[in-house]
């Protein structure tokens, strides 16, 4: 009997099947409907984290090559905005279907190339994406009765930038309701993750959308920056770090271009001790180690009633054992790895700067693969508001766990940052969500529940996580003007 | 002998003179000194934006309804002290018919946006039909303290357009008034004061943009500034200073005279989209009973 | 002792987010082909009919010790579970199987009968040779709000159990709500049950993974809190491997390697036995199995 039980305990491999990819060696720029050398005639590496293995290689487009794509896109919003609505609806529901029907082929490339596990990238991003297109598409007709009293117009040129954390899932979010609403697009991809915004080229290239609606410019910062200063360039779209959002409003300043800025996080998870403790702990697991932690909404900073705290605490840990770290592919990893090396070693580093400012640090004692960029999930224990690794983003496995007696007390410490992306409450009483789902200064708010997303919802940002909402009817609004 | 009124600022519902003790001359046409403004410093700047930020939580959650009642209230003495208005806008300039005409509008104005204070949220919140087992809404929420630097054409009616859809929506504001016409803004003051919005709600300097605007953009505890002149070079310095704080910025250079210029749009510009989340036990994709 | 059970509440929404979470976990290979042989060990292989005879249960209890002989290497079930009238006959077909005897008893299904009548009933199955008791709970007097009747009619019966280890029936399908199946499992295990139980296998719905969930989170606190171990039992509606292997999961993943063995852990199941065999086939023979070449009894 006890053989039973060690076999089947550690789950066997169970690697998703990767032979239906279809991936090339290099991958040029998407400009005016055709894949184009980048000028420079440069390329890079882009890898697999969780092998540090390359996986092809990637035109690194410049200033030049975001000229010509912005030259593209300006010339295609001529007809593009005056494509009859319904017309323009029928391309962005063909891109949704056909990202339905090659799902499985996208999630493993987002996870080969991102780290994420395969069970995020094929029950969340891919379908969210696909989703996204959907409830976009619908509104390209129904623009009229979106905004009371006015009658909506496309800003023109949209310059997208999006990060590498939800890549596929980021490019549906910016592309959709700038197409629903009659804008041409150039988007940049992350540098690490380009493959699946890559991908979706060659699907926007196969569903007809006619030419310079649609560029993808791979490359570093200095193409996101010529992207940002292009005079030709209406609206800036970004998500990101609170760092570059902060530069590109100051880029902008006094050339009339719209912004959207969806920037970083530090939430608040709030348990109280009325909470329906087990899934309120699903939350806390959810909210911190979903995507490795490379969430910008993610929990990162648990505040539990005292009263309670042991319990939770305990109950964390036991539960933390039961993650499974390691190979993304793998269908039941729960965590996967680390984005880039960058990413790895900033975490690794706010480790350190926690254990030196004193707060107790639990990790299981799980192994981690010997290639690739992985990080144990990880707790710190006793921390307080003064604590570097509480009021910075670390954007990783960590979380910080305080404890808290009153109401009030939680939250003014939960409003005691300069970020308001997001934050969590966990109790069985209605009036105090609804207390505090009022006070929390932040964009969204989970109630019994954590990290759910869905098209129809707006997000964004309060104070320093940015402003503009994307999501649902409120996310058309960044992408017209009356 | 005729006494000449002293124009002070509003701050925290009181009347200080400038900490810096610096004074302005107000002069009409003929190149008399009609008054002696206040020549507001940063320090009065950032006394006001303590005063406006300790009033954001009462403010915000009075009920939309009781907002609404105060802002009617206010027409309803802004009404009653038209004359004074007229009077104050004729000795800086305007036509007779024109000062009537801006303090009818002005009036006019506070009664529209009073009616909007309950209504704004049904027309930009929204209900969203998720797909997961889940209540959804968002719902429009103040962005915080807003600075304004206030129209220079006008002296009443940039002011007051600018202020309303501020505050309708629960935010609280520091304005910065007309430079070459403040004389309004003082009595619009005593207006406020004596209407039964509470202190710190609205706080009113004069002075120079010149002076202010950098610091109005930079201050790290406003969330949000609108500007409402064309200088091209402060609109720059503002949206680049914005950043440090991701500060809302934007330019209201409007001619308030327009019916258009009144509208829900402006009060949407400073309030925040809020989504809330809650499970609901046995609905849609969850199906079975349990 | 009621009032001082302080159960959490439930969100019914997250419990079955996690519930689909565990159902993700794909179990190949060899933890495959072992979670299905200790799943196979853990049933309670069940007859609870009217039309109950002597042969029906003779059958049965050749089959629990014969599932499927072509097959090398397969355990037997844990148990066989049949009424009162039964007990005697399944003892005997049973001699020396290592296979246990459980009995229902306390008016099952319903449980509307009195303490005395429900005592005598519990005491008689022992008498005749259960192992085991599987008594259902007064679910009206629990929908009713009379907490102290349940919990005493429990802890009378676990005293007239004897020896006899005793497993409470929550009967779910008719508790309406999470929070009622939470509050119902920690007044059985504090009145003194050895394991909780999901249904009778007369109302749907029957055993569930939401249901079964919660269950386990409440035996797990109570360990937690005590360092007692109380075992559990879904029953009814569980017919597949893949199933089967779910709950394994699920049971791993909440209490942990202690559970998995059929001293903490049941499924009380009639068909589920011949779909595992099935699979063992597909395995053993290298190509999809046949009913045809399995016992149905």
């Amino acid at each position: 009997m006890s053989k039973i039980k060690k076999t089947f305990a550690s789950y066997d491999a169970a690697p998703e099947n990767t032979s239906h990819i279809d991936l090339k060696a290099q991958y040029d720029l998407f400009i005016n409907g055709k894949f184009v050398k980048p000028q420079s005639k440069q390329y890079y590496d882009t890898i697999n984290p969780a092998t540090e293995k390359k996986i092809a290689s990637i035109a690194k487009g410049n200033e030049k090559d975001i000229d010509v794509a912005v030259k593209s896109a300006n010339k295609a919003f001529e007809s593009w905005s005056k494509t009859e609505p319904k017309e323009r609806a029928k391309y962005i529901y063909r891109i949704a279907r056909m990202i339905q029907e090659r799902a499985r082929e996208f999630a493993v490339i987002e996870t080969m190339n991102g780290g994420k596990p395969i069970r995020e990238s094929r029950d969340i991003d891919i379908p969210l994406a696909a989703n996204h297109f959907f409830y976009y598409a619908g509104w390209a007709d129904k623009l009229d009765y979106a905004f009371p009293n006015r009658k909506p117009k496309p800003v023109g040129v949209v310059g997208q930038i999006i990060p590498w954390n939800f890549p596929l899932l980021m490019a549906a979010w910016k592309l959709a309701p700038a197409l629903a609403t009659g804008n041409t697009v150039v988007l940049k991809p992350a540098e690490s993750t380009p493959l699946t915004a890559l991908k979706l080229a060659e699907i926007i290239q196969e569903s007809g959308l006619p030419d310079g609606v649609v560029q993808i410019v791979t490359g570093f910062g200095d193409a996101g920056a010529a992207l940002v200063n292009h005079p030709l360039v209406n609206k800036i779209a970004f998500t990101g770090s609170t760092e570059v959002g902060k530069y590109i409003q100051k880029a902008v300043a006094g050339s009339n271009k719209k912004v959207t800025l969806e920037l970083g996080g530090k939430a608040a998870n709030i348990i109280f001790d009325d909470a329906p403790i087990d899934q309120a702990l699903e939350g806390i697991v959810n909210g911190i180690f979903f995507n490795q932690g490379h969430v910008c909404c993610a929990g990162s900073r648990l505040f539990v009633q005292e009263n309670i705290a042991d319990k939770v605490i305990q109950k964390l840990k036991d539960r933390m054992k039961t993650l499974i770290i390691g190979d993304p592919m793998d269908k039941n990893t729960d965590i996967g790895a680390i984005n880039s090396k960058e990413q790895l070693l900033k975490i690794n580093n706010y480790i350190k700067i926690g254990l030196a400012e004193g707060a107790e640090m639990y990790q299981t004692n799980c192994a981690l693969p010997s290639q690739g960029y992985f990080c144990k999930p990880t707790l710190f224990l006793h921390t307080a508001q003064s604590h570097r690794i509480v009021q910075e983003e670390i954007f990783g496995p960590v979380l910080t766990i305080q404890t808290f007696r009153t109401i009030e007390e939680v939250i003014e410490k939960a409003n005691n940052i300069p970020y308001g992306l997001s934050a969590g409450v966990w109790t069985d009483k209605g009036s105090k969500i609804f207390n505090l789902t009022t006070k929390l200064r932040a964009g969204v708010v989970w109630a019994n529940t954590y990290n759910k997303f869905d098209p129809t919802s707006p997000f964004g940002g309060y104070q320093e996580s940015g402003f503009g909402r994307e999501g649902g009817v409120h996310g058309l609004l960044p992408y017209v003007h009356f | 002998m005729e006494i000449l009124k002293t124009y002070k600022l509003f701050i925290g519902g009181a009347f200080p003179r400038t900490e810096s003790g610096r004074y302005y001359k107000l002069e009409n046409k003929q190149k008399q000194v009609i008054a002696n403004m206040c020549l507001s410093s940063r320090k009065d700047f950032r006394n006001a934006v303590v005063a406006a930020r300790k009033a954001v939580e009462g403010w915000s959650g009075r009920a939309a309804f009781n907002r609404g009642q105060i802002l009617y209230r206010i027409a309803e003495i802004l009404e009653g002290r038209k004359a004074q208005f007229v009077a104050e806008l004729l000795l800086q300039g305007s036509t007779k018919s024109s000062a009537e005409k801006e303090v009818r509008l002005a009036i006019d104005r506070c009664v529209y946006y009073s009616g909007w204070c309950d209504k704004y949220q049904q027309l930009f919140g929204s209900v969203n039909p998720v797909a997961t087992s889940h209540f959804n809404f968002s719902v429009p929420e103040p962005t915080g303290v807003v600075c304004v630097i206030a129209d220079e054409n006008t002296s009443l009616l940039g002011l007051i357009s600018a202020i309303l859809p501020i505050i309708v929506g629960g935010n609280t504001c520091v304005v910065l008034a007309s430079e070459s016409k403040p004389l309004c803004s003082i009595t619009f003051a005593e207006v406020l004061a004596t209407s039964d919005l509470a202190a710190g709600v609205v706080n009113i300097l004069t002075g120079t943009s010149k002076e202010l605007h950098t610091h109005f953009a930079s201050h790290m505890d406003v969330n949000a500034i609108i500007y409402c002149r064309e200088n091209a070079a402060e609109i720059k310095a503002i949206a680049e200073l914005s950043s440090m704080n991701v500060k809302r910025s934007f330019v209201w250079n409007k001619d308030w005279f327009k019916a258009e210029n009144e509208n829900p749009y402006l009060i949407m510009d400073v309030q925040e989209i809020k989504t809330t989340w809650h499970p609901i036990e046995n609905i849609g994709v969850s199906g079975a009973k349990y | 002792m009621v009032l001082q059970i302080q159960s959490p509440t439930i969100d019914q929404v997250g419990v079955e987010e996690r519930v689909a979470r565990l159902m993700t976990r794909s179990i190949k290979k060899e933890s495959k082909l072992e979670g299905l042989k200790l799943a196979l060990n853990m049933i309670d292989l069940t007859t609870l009919e009217g039309k109950d005879t002597v042969g029906k249960v003779k059958q049965m209890c050749y089959k629990a010790q014969h599932l499927a002989d072509d097959i090398a290497g397969l355990p037997t079930v844990a148990a066989v579970c049949v009424y009162v009238n039964h007990v005697k006959t399944a003892k005997r077909a049973l001699v020396n199987s290592g296979i246990k005897i459980a009995s229902v008893a306390t008016a099952f299904p319903s449980g509307n009968s009195s303490r005395k009548v429900k005592i005598e009933e519990t005491k008689m199955a022992v008498a005749n040779g259960a192992d085991e008791v599987d008594m259902v709970i007064s679910r009206g007097e629990f929908l009713q709000g009379n907490y102290n009747f349940v919990f005493d009619e429990i802890a009378a019966i676990k005293e007239a159990c004897g020896p006899a280890r005793l497993k409470v029936i929550l009967e779910t399908g008719e508790l309406s709500t999470l929070d009622n199946v939470r509050k119902a499992s920690d007044i059985a295990i504090h009145a003194g049950a050895d394991f909780i139980k999901t249904s009778t296998g007369k109302i749907q719905p029957a055993a569930t993974m939401p249901v079964t969930l919660v269950m386990l989170q409440a035996i797990k606190d109570h360990y937690d809190a005590t360092g007692i171990m109380i075992g559990m039992k879904p029953a009814g509606g569980i017919s597949t491997s893949k199933s089967a292997l779910n709950y394994l999961v699920m049971l791993y993943e909440t209490l942990g390697e202690k559970w998995m063995s059929n001293e903490w852990f049941r499924f009380g199941a009639s068909s589920l036995a011949n779909d595992i065999i099935l699979q063992l086939g597909k395995e053993k023979y290298g190509a999809y199995y046949s009913m045809n070449y399995i016992s149905k009894d």
